[in-house]
């Protein structure tokens, strides 16, 4: 157990919460679990980000009620340009469901999160292959892998214009993929409709991801599944290293 | 002044909505209706600036915070 508090000490992470967040506890207690460190819960009105920290993540929820477009107005507050300033200085940035909404509005990461394409607020564990190892997000797990995950969305229908998913695609920047238990990639595991089957992708720098799946929810014994902890241990591990 | 900002979705963008009620009102029985896109209208009061001066802040709301270009179109009116 010394070893995981040593590890815990480098990973300092920082939780936004923004009015209408509902998942920000179980990704508190999560990150606790991984990095064994207690994540600061950074309010939306703060403008700047603890000292020290590594790792941000916006979690999952309904931020101002979905109100305009998902995440919009969220974008919008003071604590996101401590985030983006963060990000450009090379800092690891994690958003979950309404958390990937929040970044793509932000300008964060390309695109947009549109309705799914059958209406349907989806509330289901799903498939994701992992594409690639090599990345802080993805280390804990093998290219190709497949883990199972919650989903709990009613906009994660991934949408960009030809050319930036192309560029995605093209530069590897596709990291998790809705698929079939076997890893099958094709419309019937596509759950929401998302362009390319897309579930998450990084930015161009590889240090921000935005995921519509909540891999905080699979990392327990008792939640019956733990999948979802490779991610954060991967997080952990690569932080380790870097320092 | 008063103006109205209307946010569409561009050509080409998959409207789920707009879609659903289109089977809603065939269902109703409504008549000659080929096809629903649904969006979003903004009346806006601006007091004491003149026309130029409230287009440009329409734009600069629309471009920032009322549509996301990448999805959507706007149009500011003045009324």
């Amino acid at each position: 157990m010394a070893c995981v508090k040593l590890i815990g000490i480098l990973m300092k992470s920082a939780v936004l919460v923004f009015p209408g967040i509902n998942r920000e506890r179980d990704m508190a207690r999560t990150l606790k679990l991984v990095s064994g460190h207690e994540p600061a819960m950074v309010w939306h009105a703060e403008t700047a980000l603890p000292k020290g920290t590594d790792l941000v993540v916006l979690p999952g929820g309904f931020s101002y009620g979905d109100y305009l477009r998902c995440g919009a107005i969220a974008a919008r507050s003071p604590v996101m340009d401590a985030v983006r300033q963060f990000a450009a200085g090379g800092g690891l940035v994690l958003g979950v469901c309404n958390g990937f909404q929040i970044l793509c509005e932000s300008g964060l990461l390309p695109g947009v999160l549109m309705r799914n394409a059958r209406l349907k607020f989806i509330c289901h564990d799903v498939h994701l292959r992992v594409e690639r190892s090599d990345t802080p997000f993805t280390r804990g797990y093998n290219a190709g892998q497949v883990i199972r995950v919650p989903v709990a969305h009613g906009e994660g229908n991934y949408a960009a214009d030809e050319d930036t998913v192309r560029r995605l695609e093209g530069d590897n920047r596709v990291l998790y993929r809705y698929c079939s238990p076997a890893g099958e990639i094709g419309d019937t595991h596509n759950i929401n409709g998302a362009a390319a089957s897309i579930a998450g992708i990084v930015n161009e720098r590889g240090n921000v991801l935005g995921m519509m799946p909540h891999p905080e929810n699979h990392v327990e014994d008792i939640m019956g599944c733990t999948d979802g902890r490779g991610l954060f241990a991967g997080l952990v591990d690569h932080l380790a290293r870097a320092a | 002044m008063k103006a109205r900002v209307t946010v569409t979705l561009k050509n080409g963008i998959l409207d789920p909505q707009g879609k659903a009620i289109e089977g809603a009102l065939k269902s109703l029985g409504v008549e000659g209706i080929a096809s629903v896109r649904q969006g979003k209208v903004f009346d806006i009061e601006l007091p004491g600036v003149d026309k130029a001066r409230a287009e440009a802040a329409l734009k600069d709301a629309a471009d920032k915070l009322l549509a996301n270009t990448v999805i959507e179109n706007y149009r500011v009116e003045i009324v």
